[in-house]
């Protein structure tokens, strides 16, 4: 039985695990990658970026975290998946061909952010990738899309990838923004939040400077967007507000990019109470002040309760290494109320320019309710006419439309259609985002084989609570 | 559709060989098979079992699973997650060849 194990080794995981081992507690942190970093400082150890200011400084303060890592009282697992986690904390692990199942008295996820969908039609096309695919193998192999590159949507991170692209020398031949007009300006009464976070608004400002300078072809307003071409993309097209007609670019690779949103898969399947955040417009784990779930035990920290951003996902790391330790009596209630108290003032600072940015970032309706020719469900390419004709025919949430088409039981196990289905039914529907609902997920959150599974199952029998939920499929279906 | 940088203070990793399909590939050690086939020009890893269309890796962080392959025997491995290793033999997965 470990005293805490936490999921995920981004910023949020490796400051939940250095707090708790503070505590004198002995922390397990798994992550699926083959080295600890999450998805900000991904690769930090062996990117072949060793020049830092091509990545910049806000890459390398990782660098303090991971080797705290190191401490000899944390268990680090990398290349580890989680393929299982039940409601009694009792967790599959799969590294490699080995499965095994842990049990825990704390857990805390901190399985971070996946990008927001961005269904346009052609983006199913090879060629077509998201702006966090194009960082990752920049960081991670210094591998980058090769001329005409066209980089599309709205957002930070698309921004901080065309600066570091322009960084090493990669030629940008458009960035299509897609923030609609208006924003700045309903924006404008959350600036004096943002202003107590001075720090990441100049460093956007000096991003949008640097992309200036070198000469980007910056179209702003684009209102709809294509990629197409017969196998693979050939061009990128593309309308302005406003104005008539379309055009084209050729290119051989399009990043797209609208935001970030909590990668709820497990605690989704976990049935965890979920919210609805209006204003980053995804759906969030319910959470009390020491970031607990609704489950006894399962804490969730970092971009995965609702993104917050690097610097606030390490604070909240540290909250809930406290809490775990807090709850296993590791420190006592006083002390550890004092602790808290001081991190969630250094949180509400570091958080206070979210609203700002969610609003000047938050996208469109057409990009989140696409035409009915756009494919919504890659895997089992369900377009968003067909959702819309369920729900003329009755379908009031995801789980009947699933049912029907298809939609959502292919392998990403609806990760890249979930929120498009939820907001177009309801949207159809006339009704909230909350009464439509999300999918009923259930594990393995990954492909795990009948091998692997029969030698976890073995090894569980050591174990008092058993398998689990319901039987996992064999294959990711 | 992809390149490997080369900048002066950017070290050479060690070179791994491997195969897709029929064709003998060269990567760097570290990079995932995804990364690696996209470095080495492979356009599409998969084709989906309705349409047959073709998909490439989309997302590189495990989400999408449009890189699903068979490496070394094994299919519905996602090209993204696994390290490539010098030798290994990674096919294509086409149409319903992984199960559906
Ligand atoms: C592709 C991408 C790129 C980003 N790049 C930046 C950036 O450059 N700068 C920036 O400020 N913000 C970036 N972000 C935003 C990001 O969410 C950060 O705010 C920060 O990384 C969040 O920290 P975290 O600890 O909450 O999660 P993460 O850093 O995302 O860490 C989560 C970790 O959990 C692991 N994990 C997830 N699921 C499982 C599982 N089932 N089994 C095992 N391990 C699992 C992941 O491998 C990952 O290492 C990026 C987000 C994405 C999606
Ligand atoms: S590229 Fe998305 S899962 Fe591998």
């Amino acid at each position: 039985m470990h005293d805490v194990v936490i999921l995920g080794s981004g910023p949020a995981g490796m400051s939940a695990a250095i707090t708790a081992a503070e505590y004198g507690l002995a922390p397990l942190v798994v992550d699926e990658q083959p080295a600890p970093g999450g998805q900000v400082y991904r690769a930090i150890q062996g990117t072949p970026l060793r020049n830092r200011t091509l990545l910049g400084e806000a890459y390398w303060q990782g660098e303090a975290l991971v080797d705290r890592l190191r401490d000899t009282r944390i268990d680090y697992r990398p290349a580890t998946r989680v393929w299982q986690l039940t409601r009694q904390r009792e967790i599959g692990l799969l590294r490699g061909e080995r499965a095994e199942l842990v049990q825990a008295h704390q857990v805390i996820l901190a399985t971070g952010a996946m990008e927001r969908p961005f269904p346009i039609p052609g983006w199913t096309l090879p060629g077509v990738m998201t702006a966090g695919s194009g960082q990752i193998l920049l960081k991670s192999s210094g591998v980058v899309p090769q001329a005409p590159l066209v980089i599309a949507g709205t957002g930070p991170l698309l921004l901080l990838l065309a600066v570091q692209y322009l960084r090493v020398g990669v030629p940008i031949a458009a960035l299509l923004d897609t923030t609609p007009p208006g924003r700045y300006r309903q924006g404008l009464p959350h600036l004096p939040g943002a202003l107590r976070n001075p720090r990441t608004l100049a460093k956007g400002l000096r991003w949008l400077r640097e992309l200036r300078h070198a000469g980007v072809r910056h179209i702003k307003q684009v209102s709809s967007l294509r990629a197409e071409g017969d196998e693979r993309l050939e061009r990128v097209a593309w309308q302005c507000h406003g104005q008539d007609g379309w055009k084209t670019l050729e290119a051989s690779t399009l990043l797209l990019h609208q935001g970030v949103i909590p990668h709820t898969q497990i605690t989704q399947a976990l049935g965890c109470e979920h919210e609805w955040d209006a204003r980053q417009l995804a759906w969030r784990p319910r959470l009390d002040e020491w970031l607990r779930t609704d489950i006894e035990g399962i804490a969730v920290a970092g971009d995965g309760g609702g993104i917050v951003g690097a610097q606030a996902a390490e604070l909240q790391g540290r909250l809930a290494g406290l809490g775990a330790a807090h709850a296993l009596g590791a420190i006592p209630a006083g002390q550890a109320a004092k602790e808290a108290h001081r991190q969630r003032s250094r949180l509400a600072r570091e958080t206070a320019i979210r609203p700002f940015l969610d609003t000047l970032y938050r996208p469109a309706p057409q990009w989140r309710l696409p035409a009915d020719d756009t494919l919504v469900c890659r895997c089992e390419e369900v377009t968003a006419g067909e959702i819309r004709r369920m729900a003329e025919l009755g379908c009031r949430g995801p789980n009947q439309t699933k049912a029907f088409t298809r939609c959502g039981m292919g392998p990403c196990q609806g990760r890249l259609c979930g929120l498009t289905v939820s907001e177009l039914l309801a949207d159809a529907n006339g009704q909230s985002i909350e009464e439509t609902g999300y999918y009923h997920l259930r594990p393995p959150f990954t492909p795990i084989t009948l091998g692997q599974l029969a030698a976890a199952s073995q090894a569980s029998k050591a174990l008092s609570a058993g398998p689990g939920a319901s039987p996992p499929s064999p294959e990711p279906h | 559709m992809f390149q490997r940088l080369s900048l002066p203070d950017m070290p050479r990793g060690s070179e791994v060989s491997f195969r897709f399909g029929e064709q003998e590939l060269q990567a760097r050690e570290g990079d995932s098979v995804a990364a690696a086939l996209l470095a080495s020009d492979v356009l599409a890893c998969r084709s989906t079992p309705v349409s047959g269309s073709p998909r490439a890796p989309y997302c590189m962080m495990g989400v999408c699973f449009e890189c699903l392959v068979e490496v070394d025997g094994v299919p519905n491995v996602q090209a993204c997650q696994v390290p490539v290793r010098d030798g290994m033999r990674i096919r294509p997965q086409h149409g319903t060849e992984g199960g559906r």
